[in-house]
């Protein structure tokens, strides 16, 4: 049975739908990430589940038990806010310690949870700081072990990192990780960081005006995308017309001077779904000329106009020569490398 | 920078502010030190000023007790409406903080667009709802039966004081308003997914955050209550003198102008001592938290 | 964010009942029928109004108040404009200085500069001149002259000023063309707020005011000290009328929130 499950969850504010239809069985341990553009609904999903929201219907359960009739303050669940709402008048052993005042813990052990919650997060000594005399990143693990301190069922991370600079958010992410695999906490993750929500999360649900466009493993919602827009907002993503051709035998799917076989199931206008990293320089393949290269560092990325329009590509520099701006070369990749899907309006 | 630009650097903005400045010391600072040497100089029902320098208008206010009851009223009634003021104010501000968007602009111009109305016109509003035993303040409590027989506002303190909070209120709810838009607007969440129920939450997470505001709220209203004028005037009338009531009869009325300057002199000192203070023992005990 | 609840309603009503009562009763007595002080009960009358034009001391004192907060708040922003722009964007030394003595007299007592005021100019022989009240006016609303205006001189792009320079503005040109008009908003609203300050003001007038130079305020504080009836009422009616008309244009120049933002630190 699921830990957590959120049943045919939906929200509405007067007429405007934010979050629809949206079911999910979490395991206990797991961590998932709700990933989407702002507006796509994922925070409101997440303080429906805190509570500080009430669904307009369906049912949200930890443990069988309907979570929707608990009141927020007993819930019992972890959350670090995106502005880590940490309380600027108390120090830090004060705000770590306030959940567990809370639930009336005794002094002496107060103490001992809130020295291992500090030295847990790397913040060892610092118990006596006010908030404001530490810096972002400092603050967030103050954040951090205010929420797990009391044990919670579920952590709720609500853009946790969005206010760190790029090389803190990636220290932290590792952190982050390894304090959750350590401790064991359920937890989901909201957050509109491609990147964050693959390098950390179990499964991530990717979301799109209110909707679940896509439930899965990172390297599902990346290798195989459910959809245009998740193949989109995954990263950079070719996305060619394509079509079935059932005159050849066996079946085969072209795109313009691209061919292959073509994959059960499919039938008349496709889109052909192909990571620019997949798609090398080859013989035959699909026309295309490079219109742009530039050079990154660790590799080449192309912009070429092809025969289905224009395409990315990008090259490991891995010493050889590349093709030169200008040049006509030809686009190939390997079908395990492709997703293809029927086209929408076609 | 070179060295023309350097110099240009330092001339600008001093001719810029040269009439200003020159204005403030002609007819403010000069004005101002006139008013303490004029507390030194002597004064007679006949002879007028005479411009010596002697301490009998200091001793007067120091040994007779009129002065210092007086003094004692003033600073008693601007206790009582700072007080006042912040046990309404703080909450009023609180709750309209929590209201949605529209309403919040509408009552926030409802409750402080009575600041910039004329305080003369204001006090009046007051003197006509307590207007002697049965004005329409008293009328009201007795018929929700809050008090048995009426009580005198008119020419009391009592009545000073509720006059002086409703001319001082908006500056308290601007300055705790102040302090509730510097909050986490997640705050009180995150104090609740802990486990804190509202009252917990107000009392350990919202008040110690406000207090900064409150408290400057709290100088402001004192030190403007201290030195009011109007209201004391209209709703004191002629018996009940505060410090600005006081210094205005000295001057206009005995014409004892030496006296009358000692008094605005005391309160002036008074106040800047009070108020320098208190900021400064606030800014030290909030420094560690909110820098 | 949670909503308030019943007793948090109950609380904020009668709050502003309160608040807005006095001024309410005010106006609503202003309108009585009656010979004496009392709620209109027998329909609404018009005759207090009438009857103000019967007082032509009300009249000239409007003309007064109305003249002297008008000088008064562009005198001071001829001053205040200048050294608003110096605060705003030298760093020199004594500026914090400047800037507290500037705004002091938001911390003065009002009886206190009043009697400064009156001691000295009567020793200069201006004692109860219009020219002295316009003089002591200007210092008082300087305050609020100035913060307006140095907010809108903060604010402004400074990149806009180097890029009229590049194309050969200077000096006056400058000015008038360029950095005026960008902090114009906040030069008027500097002018209305200054404007109500003057118009306003009783504590520190009713010590300059002579027969003849009485602002409306120390006329009404005159009258209401022999005897409040319903002219009275009528005039502070007006009063607010006028006050109530300047706030919506305040409003509609700058955002009266912001005015009123600026207000509440003023006292700090």
């Amino acid at each position: 049975m699921a830990y957590l499950e959120l049943d045919r969850v939906s929200k509405q504010f007067g007429t405007t739908t934010v979050v629809d239809d949206f079911s999910l069985a979490v395991g206990k341990g797991e961590f998932i990430s709700f990933l989407g553009p702002s507006g796509c609904g994922k925070t409101t999903t997440l303080q429906m589940i805190a509570g500080f929201l009430d669904p307009t219907g369906g049912m949200i359960r930890l443990e069988g038990k309907d979570l929707t009739a608990v009141h927020p303050a007993k819930r019992g669940l972890g959350i670090v806010f995106q502005s880590y709402a940490l309380f600027p008048h108390m120090t830090a052993a004060e705000n770590v310690a306030f959940g567990l005042e809370m639930r009336n813990v005794s002094r002496n052990e107060r103490a001992e949870r809130v020295r291992a919650a500090l030295a847990m997060v790397g913040l060892a000594g610092y118990e006596d700081r006010h908030p404001r005399r530490m810096s972002g990143g400092q603050q967030q693990r103050v954040a951090l072990a205010r929420a797990l301190v009391i044990k919670p069922s579920v952590l709720l991370l609500d853009e946790p990192l969005s206010n760190l600079d790029a090389k803190l958010r990636e220290e932290m992410q590792i952190e982050l990780r390894q304090i959750q695999r350590t401790i064991g906490t359920t937890t989901i993750l909201v957050t509109h960081d491609q990147n964050e929500a693959m390098s950390l999360s179990d499964r991530i649900v990717v979301m799109s005006q209110g909707k679940i466009e896509q439930i899965g493993t990172p390297q599902e919602t990346y290798e195989k995308p459910a959809s245009t827009f998740v193949s989109q907002f995954l990263g950079k993503t070719n996305d060619f017309a394509g079509t079935i051709d059932r005159t050849a035998a066996p079946v085969r799917i072209v795109a313009g001077s691209w061919s292959a076989l073509a994959p059960a199931g499919l039938n008349g206008a496709v889109t052909v779904s192909i990571r620019p990293e997949r798609i090398g320089f080859g013989d035959a393949g699909l026309n295309a000329r490079i219109v742009t290269r530039i050079f990154q560092g660790n590799h080449w990325l192309f912009q070429c106009d092809s025969e289905c329009g224009p395409a990315i590509v990008i090259r490991q520099n891995d010493g050889t020569a590349q093709p030169a701006e200008g040049e006509a070369v030809r686009l190939t990749w390997r079908p395990e490398d492709m997703s293809v899907r029927a086209r929408a309006g076609a | 920078m070179s060295m023309a630009a350097e110099e240009r650097s330092v001339r600008v903005p001093w001719a810029l502010t040269a009439p200003a400045l020159m204005l403030f010391v002609g007819v403010l600072l000069i004005p101002l030190a006139m008013t303490v040497m004029l507390s030194f100089h002597d004064w007679g029902q006949y002879k007028g000023i005479e411009p010596v320098f002697i301490l009998k208008n200091w001793k007067e206010i120091a040994t007779d007790p009129y002065y210092a009851e007086m003094f004692w009223r003033t600073f008693r009634i601007a206790i009582l409406t700072t007080l006042l003021t912040a046990l309404l104010g703080a909450p009023e501000a609180y709750i309209l903080n929590r209201m949605s968007g529209r309403w919040k602009s509408f009552f926030l111009l409802v409750i402080l667009g009575p600041l910039l109305i004329s305080v003369v016109a204001r006090t009046l509003g007051w003197a006509l709802l307590f207007g002697g035993n049965n004005g329409l303040v008293n009328k009201l409590l007795m018929t929700l039966g809050a008090i048995r027989s009426p009580i005198p506002f008119m020419f009391t303190e009592t009545g000073m004081v509720v006059a002086l909070a409703h001319v001082m209120m908006p500056f308290m709810v601007l300055s705790v308003w102040a302090a509730l838009q510097r909050l986490d607007p997640q705050i009180e969440n995150a104090a609740m997914s802990l486990g804190a129920r509202p009252l917990t939450i107000i009392r350990r997470i919202i008040m110690p955050q406000i207090m900064p505001g409150v408290l400057s709220g709290a100088i402001i209203v004192f030190s403007l209550s201290a030195s009011a004028f109007a209201t004391p005037a209209i709703i004191g009338g002629r018996r009940l003198k505060v410090a600005a009531t006081l210094a205005y009869d000295e001057f206009l009325n005995t014409l004892n102008w030496p006296l009358g300057a000692a008094v605005a002199t005391l309160l002036l000192v008074a106040l800047v001592l009070i108020v320098v203070g208190s900021n400064a023992s606030i800014e030290r005990r909030y420094a560690e938290v909110f820098r | 964010m949670r909503r308030n609840g019943p007793l948090a309603l109950i609380f904020h009503t009668i709050f502003v009942i309160v608040m807005v009562a006095p001024i309410l009763v005010v106006c609503l007595v202003a309108f009585t029928p009656e010979g004496f002080l009392s709620l209109p009960t027998n329909g609404f009358s018009l005759r207090w109004f009438r009857a103000i034009a019967q007082y032509p001391e009300f009249i000239h004192a409007f003309w007064v108040s109305l003249g002297l907060g008008a000088l008064s708040s562009f005198v001071s922003l001829l001053f205040a404009v200048p050294a608003a722009l110096a605060i705003a964007r030298y760093r020199f030394r004594g500026r914090d200085a400047l800037a507290a003595l500037f705004l002091s007299p938001l911390m003065i007592p009002h009886v206190v500069l009043g009697i400064a005021f009156l001691r000295f100019f009567t020793s200069a022989g201006l004692g109860g001149s219009f020219a002295a009240l316009i003089i002591a006016h200007v210092i008082i609303v300087f305050p609020f002259a100035l913060r307006l205006t140095l907010a809108a001189a903060t604010g402004m792009d400074r990149t806009v000023e180097m890029a009229a320079v590049s194309l050969g503005a200077g000096g006056w040109t400058l000015f008038r063309r360029v950095t005026l008009p960008l902090i114009l908003p906040g030069v008027i609203s500097g002018w209305a707020l200054a404007f109500i300050q003057s118009f306003d003001d009783l504590t520190m007038t009713v010590f300059l005011a002579a027969p003849g130079t009485e602002t409306l305020p120390v006329r009404m504080f005159l009258y209401i000290q022999d005897n409040i009836d319903p002219l009275v009422t009528s005039v502070s009616a007006c009063v607010i009328a006028v006050t109530m008309t300047a706030l919506i244009l305040l409003d509609r120049f700058y955002g009266l929130d912001r005015v009123l933002a600026g207000k509440g630190d003023a006292g700090r």
